[in-house]
C-alpha cells in the first residue's frame, strides 16, 4: 500500500511520468496520421495553394518597370511631374543606358506592353524607339534629350515620364484601382472616365445574378429532392439517375441546347407562334441576355442543389410528420413547422455550393449571356487569355475571392456553418 | 482558377513531352477544318519526307496566354505555333517568340526571288512567318433580303432596308472601322479619326443605332450557325467559315465582300526551346512555307496563300472540285474595297478602346 501513499506524479512502467508518456504516445499518433496525409497535403500545397497564391500576388507585383529601367527609376525620383517641366538630361541619359541593355535582352517591348495598359501608345513607343535607341552608344552619343525627342516626340511629353514614374513602384495598388474602375495617377487614385467604367457594374451583376440562380435552384430543386426521398427506392433511384444524367453530358452541349430551345427561331418560340400565343414578328427574346444566363445556369447547377437536399431529407424520419398531424397540425403547418426546419441544413449546403460555383462561371454566360448576361469572370478570362493583363485579372480574382469569403463569413454568422450538411 | 488549370495542364503535358524522342513535334493550331487543311498540305508530306511524327494541339485560341505560362514555368512543350499576326506581334514583344531571319530561314520562290520579297508587306513582325491571308467579312441570307441583295457594307447599319438581327464580333476591332466608313468617314482617314476620343465616340454612336439588332459573337462558328438557323439576316465572320456554309452545307447564304478586313495567320517558333528542337522547328517551317506547300493548302480551305508566288498555283478544291480562286479573299473581284488589319494601331489602342467598347456594350 506504499503506492497509494506516494505523493509524486503517477509513473508509467518505464518510470517516466504518465502524463508525459501519454502525451508522447499521442504525439506519435498524430505524427503518424500527419505522415499518412502528407502526400495529399503536399499535393494540395504545390498544385493548388501555391499557384493560386502566386497568381493572386500578381495583382500587386510590379517589378517590371524597376527591373527593366532601374537607373531611370532612380533618376526620376528627383523629378516632379507637377512642375510641368520635362525631366533633365540625367534622366534621359539613364534611360538610354537602361534601354540599350533592355533591348539587348529584348525586354523593352515587354515594358511597353505593361505601360500600355495605363497609357495608350506606350506599346508602339517602346517598340519603335527601341529600333533606333539600339544604335546609340550610352557614353559616346550623349547628350540624349534632343536625340530621344527626335526619335519620337512622345519622349518630349511630361505625361510619358509621369506614367513611367507613377508605375515604377515595385508593389502597386494600380491593378486593384483599375479593378474598381479607378486609376493610379501622380495625384493619387482617381475615378476612370465614366465611359470606361464597367467592372463594378459587373461585380454587382455577378452577385445579384448568382443569388437569383441560387434562388431558382432552391425553388426547382426542393420539390424534386422531396419526391426522390419520399418515394419507394425503385422510383427514387430512377429519378436520382435522371438528376445525375446531365453530368454525363458535356457542359458545352447542355449550354448550346438552350440556344436551340430559346433562340428566336428556336423550339419554344416556334411552339408559341404555332399556338398563336405570340405573333410571328413578336417572338420572345429569351437567350443572349440575363434570362438566358439564369435559365442555362440554373439547369447546369441544379444537381448541386438537389443532391445535398436529398441526402438531408432522406434522414428525416417520416413519423415526425405523422406525429405533427396526429397532434392536429394542418398539412401546411406540419410541413412548415416540422419538416422544413429539418431540411434547412440541406438548403444551406446546396446554396453555398451553387452560389460559389455560379459566381465563378464564365463559359455559360459567355455563350448565352449576350451583353447583359455576362459576369465579372468573363472579364477575368479576357484579361488572362486575350489582353494578357494578368495583374488586372489577378486583382479582379482577388476581389471576387474576398467577396465569396465575406459572404461565407456572413452565412456562418447568420445561419451557422455547423448547420450545413452534405449527407 | 484558369491559371491553375493552365499551369497544371502544361506541367502534365511537359511530363509527357519530356520523355518523347526528338522525332516528334507538337504543332499548335486552330483545330477543325483549318488543322485538317494543314494536316493534308503540310504535316503528311513532311512526315513522309522526314519520318517525324507530328502531334496536333488545338489550343491556338489560347496560345498567347499558354505560351506565357509555359515560359514562366520554364518548360515550353510546343515546337511550332499557329497564331494570328496580332498575337505574333504580342508574343514577339513579350519575348516569347523567336526572331526569324526571313531570307536564310525560309525558302526562296521557285524563280529565286528571296522570301522577304515573296512575302513582302505581310512580314508584319520580326517573329512572324505568314501562312495565309484570311478576311473578316459579311455573309447574308439570300432568302431574307428581298430582291435587292446588299452590295455595300453599310447595309449592316441599314435596318430599314434589311430588317432583322445582325451578328457582329464582341470586340471593337473591325466594328469600329465599319461604323466610321458608314458614318461618312473617308476610307483612308479611318485610323486618324479613330485615334481621337471624338472619333471613338462617333463610331460607338453609329454602332448605337443598331445596338438592339445585334447579336454579339465570340467564336468564329457562331455566325455560320446563326445564319443557318435564320436567327440573323447578316453577320460577320471569317471568310473560310462562310465558304463552308455556302459551298459545303449549301445554305441559302451569300458573301458580301465589301470592306472585308484582311488579316494574316501564320507560324511562330517559341523561345526557350533546346537547340535541337529549334532546328527541327525551323526545318519544318522551311518545308511548310515554301511556294508549293502554301498553294496546296488552298485546296482544302478558302484562305489565300501568303506568298505572291503561290497565287498562280492555286487550283481546285480537293473534295468539292470547284475552282478556288474566286473564293479567295484576295481575288480582284472580291478585293475591290478592303482594309488591312492595322496591327500597329490596334497594338496601342486595343486595351483602351476595348475598355470603352465593353462599357458601351454593358450600358
Amino acid at each position: 500500500m506504499t503506492d497509494a501513499a506516494q505523493t509524486g506524479p503517477m509513473l508509467a512502467a518505464d518510470g517516466t511520468p504518465l502524463k508525459q508518456s501519454l502525451a508522447r504516445s499521442l504525439r506519435n499518433q498524430k505524427l503518424r496520421a500527419l505522415a499518412l496525409i502528407a502526400p495529399l497535403l503536399l499535393f494540395v500545397l504545390v498544385s493548388f495553394v501555391m499557384p493560386i497564391g502566386q497568381m493572386l500576388f500578381k495583382s500587386v507585383e510590379n517589378d517590371i518597370v524597376a527591373d527593366t529601367i532601374p537607373r531611370t527609376v532612380v533618376a526620376l525620383q528627383d523629378w516632379d511631374a507637377a512642375s510641368g517641366e520635362l525631366p533633365g538630361e540625367p534622366v534621359y541619359e539613364a534611360f538610354v543606358a537602361d534601354m540599350v541593355i533592355a533591348i539587348e535582352a529584348k525586354r523593352h517591348t515587354r515594358l511597353g506592353t505593361r505601360l500600355n495598359y495605363e497609357e495608350t501608345g506606350m506599346s508602339s513607343l517602346f517598340r519603335k524607339s527601341g529600333r533606333q535607341i539600339r544604335r546609340l552608344d550610352p557614353v559616346a552619343d550623349a547628350p540624349f534629350k534632343d536625340k530621344l525627342i527626335d526619335i519620337d516626340e512622345d519622349w518630349g511629353k511630361v505625361e510619358t515620364w509621369s506614367v513611367i514614374k507613377t508605375h515604377s513602384v515595385r508593389i502597386t495598388n494600380g491593378y486593384f484601382l483599375n479593378a474598381v474602375d479607378m486609376k493610379r495617377t501622380p495625384e493619387g487614385a482617381q475615378a476612370q472616365p465614366e465611359d470606361r467604367q464597367i467592372l463594378i457594374k459587373l461585380f454587382v451583376r455577378t452577385l445579384i445574378m448568382s443569388l437569383a440562380i441560387t434562388a431558382s435552384c432552391i425553388l426547382l430543386g426542393y420539390p424534386i429532392a422531396w419526391i426522390i426521398s419520399n418515394n419507394p427506392a425503385r422510383i427514387g433511384n430512377l429519378l436520382l439517375i435522371l438528376v445525375l444524367l446531365p453530368f454525363w453530358t458535356s457542359l458545352l452541349v447542355r449550354t448550346s441546347a438552350w440556344i436551340v430551345m430559346l433562340q428566336q427561331q428556336g423550339v419554344v418560340n416556334e411552339i408559341l407562334v404555332w399556338l398563336n400565343v405570340i405573333a410571328d414578328d413578336a417572338r420572345l427574346v429569351m437567350i443572349r441576355n440575363e434570362i438566358g444566363t439564369i435559365v442555362a445556369m440554373t439547369h447546369i447547377l441544379l444537381p448541386f442543389m438537389i443532391l445535398p437536399m436529398y441526402s438531408v431529407m432522406q434522414t428525416i424520419n417520416p413519423s415526425y410528420l405523422r406525429a405533427a398531424k396526429s397532434l392536429g397540425a394542418t398539412n401546411f403547418t406540419a410541413f412548415w413547422r416540422v419538416y422544413f426546419p429539418l431540411t434547412v441544413p440541406g438548403i444551406g449546403a446546396g446554396s453555398i455550393l451553387v452560389f460559389i460555383l455560379a459566381i465563378g462561371y464564365y463559359i455559360t454566360p459567355e455563350i448565352v449571356g449576350g451583353t447583359s448576361g455576362i459576369f465579372i469572370s468573363n472579364r477575368i478570362a479576357f484579361h488572362i487569355s486575350s489582353s494578357l493583363n494578368w495583374g488586372l485579372a489577378a486583382a479582379l480574382a482577388s476581389i471576387l475571392l474576398a467577396a465569396v469569403l465575406i459572404l461565407y463569413w456572413a452565412y456562418d454568422r447568420i445561419v451557422g456553418i455547423d448547420n450545413v450538411k452534405l449527407g | 482558377m484558369k491559371m491553375t488549370k493552365t499551369l497544371l495542364a502544361s506541367t502534365a503535358v511537359a511530363a509527357i513531352a519530356g520523355g518523347a524522342m526528338a522525332q516528334e513535334m507538337t504543332i499548335v493550331s486552330w483545330g477543325g477544318a483549318y488543322t485538317k487543311s494543314q494536316q493534308r498540305a503540310y504535316h503528311e508530306p513532311y512526315s513522309e519526307k522526314t519520318g517525324v511524327t507530328i502531334i496536333n494541339d488545338d489550343s491556338a485560341a489560347e496560345a498567347v496566354a499558354k505560351l506565357r505560362a509555359m515560359n514562366e514555368a520554364g518548360n515550353v512543350t510546343w515546337d511550332v505555333v499557329d497564331v494570328v499576326a496580332a498575337d505574333a506581334i504580342r508574343l514577339c514583344d513579350e519575348g516569347l517568340a523567336m526572331e526569324i531571319d526571313v531570307d536564310t530561314m525560309l525558302a526562296p520562290a521557285p524563280d529565286g526571288t528571296p522570301a522577304s520579297e515573296d512575302f513582302g508587306d505581310l512580314l508584319v513582325s520580326d517573329c512572324f512567318i505568314p501562312q495565309i491571308v484570311y478576311s473578316t467579312t459579311f455573309g447574308y441570307r439570300t432568302d431574307m433580303v428581298g430582291d435587292t441583295p446588299p452590295t455595300d457594307v453599310c447595309a449592316v447599319f441599314d435596318t430599314d432596308a434589311y430588317p432583322g438581327k445582325r451578328s457582329l464580333e464582341k470586340r471593337p476591332i473591325n466594328n469600329m472601322e465599319w461604323a466610321l466608313i458608314c458614318d461618312g468617314v473617308a476610307f483612308d482617314d479611318v485610323y486618324d479619326v479613330l485615334e481621337t476620343e471624338e472619333g471613338q465616340n462617333q463610331a460607338l454612336a453609329k454602332l448605337d443605332t443598331i445596338k438592339d439588332d445585334v447579336i454579339w459573337w465570340s467564336a468564329g462558328a457562331d455566325t455560320p450557325q446563326l445564319l443557318a438557323d435564320g436567327e440573323v439576316v447578316m453577320g460577320s465572320t471569317y471568310n473560310g467559315r462562310l465558304f463552308s456554309v455556302i459551298e459545303e452545307q449549301n445554305q441559302p447564304v451569300a458573301m458580301l465582300w465589301d470592306a472585308q478586313v484582311f488579316d494574316l495567320d501564320g507560324w511562330i517558333i517559341p523561345t526557350g526551346l533546346s537547340e535541337e528542337r529549334t532546328q527541327q522547328a525551323l526545318d519544318y517551317i522551311f518545308f511548310a512555307t515554301d511556294t508549293q506547300r502554301l498553294a496546296d493548302q488552298a485546296k482544302y480551305i478558302s484562305y489565300g496563300p501568303a506568298r505572291a508566288s503561290s497565287a498562280p498555283l492555286v487550283g481546285k478544291h480537293a473534295d468539292l472540285g470547284i475552282e478556288m480562286s474566286p473564293h479567295m479573299p484576295t481575288d480582284p473581284e472580291n478585293a475591290k474595297r478592303t482594309f488591312l488589319y492595322n496591327y500597329e494601331f490596334w497594338a496601342d489602342y486595343r486595351d483602351d478602346i476595348d475598355a470603352k467598347f465593353q462599357a458601351w456594350l454593358a450600358q
